[in-house]
């Protein structure tokens, strides 16, 4: 319970409890996944970030192990140019979707007090659950735990 | 007595230059963080600049750089 707790933190004026959907109205770039009736981790990060580079390598272990489940990550870049999050994709390839947020309104709506910041949405895409920043294996604990949560809810 | 001109000007002042103060949020900090805003960004300078600041100050060593404060290395 104490991890869980620990993974929980609702900033204020964040988004915690309301529907994020649809996905589409935010003018994001990129292709979008298929998120209806699955259980979405929104990753926002940007190229500038030094935990965000930490934290690509356990997101993409996370989605292996978790899209044959119903779990979309979908990483949410919030760069102001392009080229940043190109250059940082190439060095760092990942898995998991990626779109911009390039007029950072859904950045702006869920309001993310630190970067990285990942908001989990259940199957209405209504947030349940945030956590800032990386810190590692325990932030990935945490995350697990809160997915575990999710999919265990009809 | 203070003319209360100055001080509606002195006001003005204040409120205009509050006028310029802006929170930046977490997502639009991409410019503060380049490498360019870093103060240590050239290793010459910065080791320059220390040598000046320790020699003025007489404190070498305050900033984990060996010497003994006579401001002679």
């Amino acid at each position: 319970m104490m991890l869980l707790a620990s993974g929980l933190h609702a900033e204020s004026g964040g988004a915690l409890g309301k529907s994020l959907y649809p996905l589409d109205s935010y003018g994001l770039e990129g292709t979008l996944p298929v998120v209806q009736g699955k259980i979405v981790l929104l990753d926002f990060w940007a190229s500038w970030c030094g935990p965000c580079a930490k934290s690509f390598p356990a997101l993409d272990l996370l989605y292996k192990e978790y899209r044959e489940r119903g779990v979309v990550i979908l990483g949410v870049n919030v760069d102001e140019k392009r080229s940043g999050m190109d250059k940082f994709l190439e060095k760092m390839p990942v898995s998991f979707p990626i779109v911009r947020d390039a007029m950072q309104k859904l950045v702006g709506r869920v309001n993310v007090g630190s970067m990285p910041t990942s908001v989990l949405l259940d199957r209405n895409g209504r947030e349940r659950f945030r956590h800032s920043g990386f810190r590692g294996e325990e932030t990935m604990t945490a995350l697990r735990a809160h997915l575990d949560t999710l999919l265990g809810e009809p | 007595m203070i003319n209360k001109q100055w001080v509606w000007l002195f006001f003005l002042l204040m409120a205009g230059l509050g006028g310029g103060c802006a929170s930046v949020k977490p997502w639009e900090r991409g410019t503060l963080s380049d490498y360019t805003m870093r103060p240590d960004r050239d290793p010459l300078s910065d080791s320059l600049y220390e040598h000046i600041y320790f020699t003025r100050e007489g404190a070498a060593g305050g900033r984990g750089v060996g010497g003994g404060g006579c401001g002679c290395n």
